[in-house]
């Protein structure tokens, strides 16, 4: 089953490489590289002058206690974004496959937020939650309970994130469903006449078969909450009440793109491409050895 | 990498111009080709102000044949700022930008980025008297030495709204405002108890009016070196006892439920024009949008002062923007000369006096203000010469000059985080403003260090 294309020449493969390659260089390792030298250096805004720190921004935002606090609450909401977000698209997605009338209709409802934009989004949840204009949250309020995520930092952390898995349910449902529907329906049969029923059947069946599905999609929502998040979070809260919602990619903005501080904020960047390099790096070793397999 | 040659190309395009003492007007080669020398004004005004902007430089425009000026929206002023760095990092910042007022700090760290007005003055003829504006606004744009560094353009001040109708409800004397803290919250107590107003009081600009004015207010130091006027190597100091009694009475008062905070910065601004609240604390610029659209009947006042700290309040301190002139390397003279051209039309009093009147801004020269008084401005609308005379009263101290600190919309997004985490029951105010203190002082700290590079 080897087939391999063979150039005579090295002009054509390079040439052909050449407009990859020039995108990579150009949109990833210049930035990159740019990245890691500033956040070596302390730099005015104005790119006046600039005198080079070695590792001192990174020793400040290790030793800053508000720093690792933020980065823990990345983790929790990364976690419950993603565990929320699949687990609502794997129940809806396990529905649409047995739905027979008006299964077309059911789909691109259940697609249709993927396509919303997410500040449009994070302005919906306004509309239904916020505490004094919202339907619910009003509602809320007028009915006994303190409802005001806009000072109380738990329920902050509550809406951005279900406002950022309800983005990513649809993406999610979509793997599902696919996955749901490359399962033998033999295996499910032969289960179903040794008389397992439909949670036993779920649970030691159509799960296990899932898996492949559920890994990708689980590196997919952790590195979608960690980065896509932002708009979402930044339209609703800014990371506040106080830093309740300050996960590390509104940090990052907010150090840099408002305050100003480059080295800081490059810092900050440099430890999260190391980051993505980390869990990339695991999503291979572990996809590549389930594809062997 | 690029860029930095860029930027190195700079100094030595500057250092080549002449310094000129030659009066204003264009030299006769620009003029005899017949073409327009066009400046770009970067400015973050928007629905009627930026009308306003758009009618000035209409007005500068049909006014003479040698500068068109071309006034072009770029977002909000923390949206501005960012690309006017970004730009003048590419070499191609606009000749003049609209920079709000806690950017000045870092304004005055751009260095060659930016020519300062008594630098533009000195090379270009342009006559402008620092006397001319009042001393307020005057102070926050300058040098410690006096020597005026961006130009003062829309400035307003903090003040105190009334909903008279709220008041009526309550049984207050809607027609006096209460002066002092303790009459506010007396009268507060009485607007909960009546239920006169859903939310008794609330502030816009959190910090501005509740810690950086009620420094002033009170003349109260914010920070050392002369509120860092006379230095880059300050510390804040608004955890004063003073400064811990206020907020102190804000967090009581809000467990009480007589205070409301409403949002971060000018978020709560829709909640004082929808007359939810009967107090209220906001910027006198928000004058235009109550006549506009308040269904109340509204008043406004001064802002409240604590006799137990001070026996008659300080000068209050301004907010808003100033223009700051731009450079790029391959700038002629005689396109700063342009723009010294159009900055002289900004000063004049009609113009200061005209904009003041359309938009609720204060006019920024003493002669505007008179200008004003003389058209029977302040007689048809009560309580609109209260912020000026709010700025220009007793005699500037150095804590009522402004602040002159690098970063400071951090420091105020610092103070507003520990505020938020003090509502929620975390910390009392003296632990709140010890916070931000600490806080603030390594973000001065960082500011210093990259100033300085």
């Amino acid at each position: 089953m080897d087939r391999r294309t063979v150039f005579s020449g090295r002009l054509l493969p390079h040439l052909l490489l050449a407009p990859q390659l020039l995108l990579t260089v150009f949109f990833f390792y210049w930035p990159a590289a740019t990245a890691v030298w500033s956040s070596l250096t302390a730099e005015d805004a104005f790119g006046q002058g600039w005198i080079f720190v070695g590792l001192d921004n990174f020793q400040d935002l290790l030793t800053d206690p508000l720093y690792l606090q933020s980065a823990l609450r990345t983790v929790v909401f990364c976690v419950a974004v993603s565990v929320l977000a699949m687990a609502v698209a794997l129940l809806l997605a396990v529905f649409a496959d047995r739905v027979i009338a008006g299964r077309g209709l059911y789909r691109t409802l259940l697609i249709w937020p993927y396509a919303v934009a997410p500040a449009t989004s994070a302005a919906l949840f306004v509309f239904v939650l916020h505490p004094r204009f919202g339907l619910l949250g009003r509602w809320l309020n007028t009915h006994g309970f303190d409802w005001d995520y806009t000072l109380n930092g738990v329920q902050a952390m509550g809406v951005v994130i279900a406002a950022s898995a309800w983005k990513q349910v649809s993406y999610n449902f979509i793997f599902f469903l696919a996955g749901l529907q490359s399962i033998p329906r033999a295996v499910i049969e032969a289960a179903r006449m040794d008389g397992a029923k439909g949670w036993l059947r779920f649970r030691t069946i159509t799960f296990p078969l899932l898996t492949p599905t559920t890994v990708f999609l689980l590196v997919v929502n952790l590195v979608y909450a960690a980065f896509d998040s932002f708009g979402t979070i930044y339209a609703l809260t800014q990371g506040g009440p106080s830093k309740d919602t300050e996960t590390l990619v509104i940090k990052v903005f907010r150090d840099g793109y408002i305050n100003h501080d480059i080295g800081g904020s490059s810092a900050q960047s440099v430890l999260l491409m190391l980051a993505v390099i980390a869990v990339t790096a695991v999503q291979f070793r572990f996809m590549g050895r389930r594809t062997l397999s | 990498m690029r860029r930095r040659t860029l930027l190195a190309a700079a100094p030595l395009s500057l250092a080549a111009a002449p310094l000129s003492l030659a009066p204003l007007g264009l030299s006769a080669s620009a003029a005899r080709a017949g073409e327009k020398i066009t400046i770009i004004w970067w400015h973050a005004m928007t629905a009627a102000l930026a009308e306003e902007v758009k009618r000035i430089a209409d007005g500068f425009n049909a006014s003479q044949a040698e500068v068109e000026i071309q006034p072009v929206y770029k977002g909000s002023y923390g949206d501005l700022l960012t690309a006017l760095i970004a730009a003048s990092r590419a070499g191609e910042a606009p000749h003049l930008a609209q920079v709000f007022e806690v950017g000045t700090g870092t304004m005055l760290g751009a260095g060659k980025a930016v020519k300062q007005v008594w630098e533009l003055a000195k090379e270009t003829g342009l006559q402008i008297d620092p006397k001319a504006y009042i001393p307020a606004v005057r102070g926050y744009y300058s040098l410690a030495d006096g020597r005026m560094a961006s130009m003062p353009f829309n400035s307003s001040t903090g003040v105190m709204w009334i909903n008279k109708d709220a008041f009526r409800r309550a049984g207050l004397n809607p027609d006096k405002a209460p002066a002092t803290w303790q009459e506010v919250r007396a009268a507060c107590d009485a607007i909960k108890a009546k239920s006169a107003a859903p939310i008794p009081m609330t502030t816009s600009w959190f910090t501005w009016i509740q810690l950086e004015q009620y420094s002033a207010l009170h003349n109260l130091p914010y920070a050392t070196k002369e509120n860092g006027f006379e230095g880059l190597d300050t510390q804040l100091v608004f955890n004063g006892k003073a400064q811990v009694k206020q907020i102190q009475r804000l967090l009581d008062m809000a467990k009480d439920g007589t205070f409301k905070y409403s949002g971060r910065d000018g978020a709560p601004d829709p909640v004082i024009l929808s007359g939810d609240a009967a107090i209220s604390f906001g910027s006198s610029a928000a004058r235009g949008n109550l006549v506009k659209s308040a269904k109340f009947e509204w008043a406004e006042a001064a802002l409240p002062y604590d006799p137990e700290v001070i026996k008659t309040p300080e000068n209050s301190i301004i907010g808003g923007a100033s223009l700051w002139t731009m450079t790029a390397p391959k700038r002629t003279p005689a396109e700063y000369k342009a723009v010294a051209i159009f900055l002289r039309y900004i000063g004049t009093p009609d113009l200061d006096a005209t904009w003041a009147q359309n938009t609720g801004y204060v006019p920024v020269t003493h002669a505007g203000f008179e200008a004003l008084k003389k058209q029977g401005y302040y007689d048809k609308n009560v309580g609109a010469d209260i912020p000026v005379e709010q700025l220009a009263r007793g005699k500037m101290t150095a804590n009522t000059r402004g602040l002159r600190l690098g970063r400071l919309p951090e420091i105020r997004a610092i103070i507003q985080e520990e505020m938020e985490k003090a509502l929620q029951g975390g910390q009392n105010a003296q632990a709140l403003l010890d916070n931000a203190v600490e806080r603030g002082n390594k973000v001065l700290k960082d500011f210093a260090k990259s100033a300085k590079a």
